[in-house]
């Protein structure tokens, strides 16, 4: 990567505080949840109370009288605007609102619009649905065999090469099954001194950005115009533009500052919705949903992975087959993605000769599941890492140590053949095990509060390939003004690209402004997603940026500057335009080289354009008497190459890993006959300050990402990657009881303590 | 629409952030929509509608409450405090410095109710421990999880108060 930035301005490794800080201290920063437009209508959504079902009749006849509703809207209206109204990012397989089939309790089924959004709200109570009910399939094992199939035929969306071989299949809630093939691991089995194999499972879990989705869209004679709360302003007019059979420049998605996203707003999820309500009622639409619909609307895959190991007697792994079921629910939303870049690293941060992965996206009936904070890896890093440490410990080797044995570094291909570069595997694994004192004398406990540590590293995959293009123009006065699609969800990408561009153009970052993603001004960028932006966009930025460069210096060499001449820009202009007058705009585009895996085996060359890797450390203490847990140390270090803004990072890895605490402790969507039983958060608990623990840190390791701009790469997710099995590990040190399932609440402790003893407590 | 009782408009009058101010509410009308939909204040904002996340917090009469649940008419003859009010023209709150000094917030979206909320604390305890801290503070939610840059701000904000 060439860096052909004349001067460094200093703008990388800057602690800036966020840009938006000022307007987010004092309430002013913009959401979409806080827009209202003139004339607009409110959409409340009647929803589907059984799983599974044929629609028989809808009743709208009592909302459709209630005083205020201006209209009751049925999947069978949205075809009179949208004819073929399915969408999806990998699989076009969600109906706008449910047509014929209900696929889950919670589904949208019709909506009222009124002004008062009270009347909508009453109204849609008051929709009657009678259905013929069909057998639920719910878990993501029994998926896979059972005769009830929640789509009659699957749907790819096209957009994906490796998707077209599944169009019309049938009899199956497979929605996407990878498998990567190395070497021989039948024959490692065995040949192997010692095998292992244990199963673990996650539940369904959720997002909950504090600012639920909205969207307002508007139908104008131009075409369309959505607000809406999305990482991904970009795909949404792609898919909109193609329910509409419009041409992109026809449908216009804006967004503000969102209110926490991790994934919940990606790709569309009410925003067609919106649109054709908009359509249909010729006024603005707005939904609004509360905190208890995001759970119908989106989740975390729940999971099953099955992981076997085979391990000579010094402990090196020569084997290891995983078997991961996901379940996916509904509808495929990005799921299949999750399936498939989440298997390459299946197998952890090791370099194990033979590996057998077989990753798997199941439809249920359940509320459809995507992208959360690493697209499947914190399941993957949970089981493979509880895994890792069980072998160590059957072998009565130091869990670090065997780590270490076995630990993929610089140089190694990677399972998929990938060759892992600029990966600071073992410094990370070093810094973590110096962090949390590994090896080091500490306090055991006595009685019935007993304390343990553990330790758990992971790795990840890019989400590849993937497109962001920016634009940068600078006025006649000099300023800056960087126009791209990043969406600033709280991980700080607006600074962060502020001071990428601010470095290349050899000015500071205060004096670049950064336009809010609006695609008619700012340019493709695929989502906000994955830990990508700061890889692809700020390449982009950078490379607008190099176009400015170049451009100014054309501009001073047709003024008769010569080269080199550091002559202030706008003196510049003037002297080009005899007056403060002109545009000087550059755009750069980045995508990264890639290879597709090959579909026999799996592997490719180039999976991805960097690793993520990460790791935790935790010290925890256990009440024997009532299986509370307490985490009294929660270490995370990370590889995040060079740090655009240590601060902003640091903040990431300690929020992350405060969001992944939940899902290890506390977090589960809880079902009965495949109802959602617990959708708010009285009932389903996220972490509260009081959860923290005494000692919460986050830091990176000195590295650089050779490939990234300036050094760097992205560190959204990372900081997920290692609690989890961490906190299982220490309690296994604690007091001997291994925990397969999360999330690991006291009474799964209890419970397992108790069989520990050979004194089971009864099942429920 | 059934079961409803009387939605008789009525007149409240207040002091908002300072200055005096009166509106026409339906009794069923929260202090949220109000604030919202008749003074254009978003800073208390509704997130998960049971009082539960503290996004939506409003001093009223200096004790915090959750406007999604606070009925508006409850309002009347009260003085009331949002996020928007805190600061003195373009001069910003202490715990408002702190909070961005110490990079205590992500997304933002819950970032009125936790400043709120220190405010009241550091008027109670000029001086607070880590324990009254998280006390105050275990009715606010941040799914982003910046409550350790929260703390740090906490404890800024009680020192430059202190420092007057």
């Amino acid at each position: 990567m060439s860096d052909s930035r004349p001067i460094s301005s200093g703008q990388i490794g800057r602690s800036l505080p966020r840009v938006e800080a000022r307007a987010k201290v004092t309430g002013r920063a913009e959401y979409i949840h806080n827009l209202r437009l003139p004339g607009m209508l409110w959409a409340k959504i009647a929803r589907s109370t059984v799983p599974h079902g044929r629609i028989r009749h809808i009743d709208t006849s009592t909302a459709q009288a209630t005083p205020g509703v201006h209209a009751v809207i049925t999947g069978e209206d949205i075809l009179r605007v949208i004819p073929d109204p399915y969408f999806g990012p990998a699989f076009h397989d969600q109906p706008i609102l449910a047509l014929g089939k209900i696929r889950f309790a919670g589904e949208p089924v019709a909506v009222v619009l009124a002004e008062d959004p009270r009347i909508a709200e009453a109204a849609a109570q008051e929709v009657s649905i009678d259905y013929e009910e069909l057998p639920a399939v719910l878990d993501e094992v029994e998926a896979l065999t059972a005769t009830t199939f929640v789509h009659d035929a699957l749907k790819p969306a096209g957009m994906f090469a490796d998707l077209k071989h599944l169009a019309g299949k049938r009899d199956t809630n497979v929605a996407l099954d990878y498998h990567l093939r190395r070497g021989d691991v039948d024959r490692a089995f065995a040949e192997a001194d010692h095998v292992f194999e244990h199963v673990f499972r996650t539940p369904q879990q959720m997002h909950t950005p504090l600012e639920p989705h909205c969207a307002i869209a508007e139908a104008t004679p131009a075409g369309v115009t959505v607000h809406s709360s999305t990482q991904t302003p970009s795909s949404v007019r792609v898919e909109i533009a193609r329910l509409l059979g419009l041409p992109e420049n026809r449908v216009r998605v804006r967004t503000a500052f969102l209110g926490g996203g991790f994934g919940a707003k990606v790709y569309v999820k009410i925003e067609a919705l919106a649109v054709a309500l908009s359509l249909l009622a010729r006024r603005p639409v707005k939904i609004a949903l509360t905190m208890e619909e995001q759970f119908f609307t989106i989740s975390k895959h729940g999971s099953t992975f099955r992981i076997k190991s085979a391990v000579t007697k010094d402990g090196r792994i020569t084997a290891r087959r995983c078997e991961v079921i996901y379940n996916g629910g509904a509808y495929a939303d990005i799921g299949p993605r999750v399936a498939q870049k989440s298997g390459f690293s299946a197998a952890g941060p090791y370099d194990i000769a033979n590996v057998s992965i077989d990753s798997c996206e199941t439809y249920t009936n359940r509320p459809t599941a995507g992208a959360l904070r690493g697209f499947g890896i914190p399941q993957l890093v949970w089981a493979y890492e509880s895994h890792t440490d069980l072998i160590a410990r059957e072998l009565g080797l130091d869990p670090v140590e065997f780590r270490r044995r076995n630990l993929l570094k610089d140089g190694l291909p990677q399972a998929t053949g990938t060759m892992l570069e600029d990966t600071a595997t073992v410094a990370v694994l070093d810094r973590l095990v110096q962090r949390i004192g590994w090896g080091q004398p500490f306090d055991r406990g006595t009685g019935t509060l007993r304390r343990g540590r553990g330790v758990a590293i992971g790795l990840k995959a890019s989400i590849s390939p993937t497109t962001s293009v920016a634009t940068i123009a600078v006025a006649a006065d000099g300023s800056a003004t960087l126009y791209c699609g990043t969406v600033d969800m709280g991980q700080g990408s607006t600074t962060a690209l502020a001071q990428i561009a601010a470095e290349a153009l050899g000015i500071a970052a205060e004096a670049v402004r950064v336009v809010t993603p609006d695609t008619d001004v700012t340019p493709y960028d695929m989502g906000t997603l994955g830990s990508r932006s700061t890889f692809h966009m700020g390449h982009a930025v950078r490379r607008a940026a190099e176009e400015v460069n170049a451009k100014l210096a054309a501009m001073a060499a047709e003024t008769g500057l010569p080269d080199g001449s550091n002559l202030p820009i706008a003196e510049l202009f003037r002297r080009k335009y005899g007056m403060q007058a002109g545009t000087i705009v550059g755009s750069g585009s980045f995508v990264p080289d890639y290879a597709p895996p090959d579909q026999a085996t799996g592997l490719t060359p180039n999976a991805t354009p960097y690793w993520m890797m990460g790791g935790s450390g935790a010290e925890v203490e256990i009440d024997t008497e009532t299986g509370q847990v307490r985490v009294l140390r929660l270490i995370n270090v990370a590889d995040a190459g060079t740090p655009i803004n240590p601060r902003i990072v640091e903040t990431q890895l300690t929020g992350a890993a405060i969001m992944q605490l939940g899902f290890t402790l506390s977090e589960e969507m809880v079902f009965a006959d495949g109802q959602l039983c617990n959708p708010s958060l009285a009932d389903y608990k996220i972490p509260g300050i009081r959860d923290m623990p005494e000692v919460l840190a986050g830091e990176t390791v000195a590295a650089r990402q050779k490939s990234g701009p300036y050094g760097a790469k992205g560190v959204g997710e990372t900081g997920t990657f290692g609690v989890s099995p961490a906190i299982a590990n220490a309690i296994h040190d604690a007091v001997g009881v291994r925990l397969t399932e999360l999330p690991i609440t006291a009474e799964a402790v209890y419970r397992a303590l108790r069989r520990a003893k050979g004194d089971p407590l009864p099942e429920e | 629409m059934r079961g409803m009782v009387s939605v008789a408009p009525r007149t409240i009058r207040f002091t908002l952030n300072g200055v005096a101010a009166e509106c026409v509410v339906a009794p069923h009308e929260t202090l949220v929509e109000v604030l919202r939909d008749r003074f254009a204040l978003g800073g208390a904002r509704e997130s998960c509608g049971q009082g539960l996340c503290g996004c939506c917090t409003v001093l009223v009469d200096s004790l915090a409450v959750s406007g999604c649940l606070y009925l508006a008419v409850f309002a009347d003859g009260a003085e009331l405090v949002t996020v928007e009010g805190l600061a003195d023209g373009d001069a910003l709150h202490p715990v408002q410095e702190a909070f961005i000094e110490a990079g205590a917030f992500q997304c933002g979206f819950c970032t009125p109710g936790f400043v709120l909320m220190t405010t009241r604390l550091l008027a109670d305890y000029p001086d607070p421990g880590d324990d009254q801290i998280r006390h105050y503070l275990s009715g606010n939610l941040c799914r982003c999880g910046a409550y350790p840059q929260i703390i740090e701000a906490v404890k800024l904000a009680a020192r430059k108060l202190r420092a007057g």
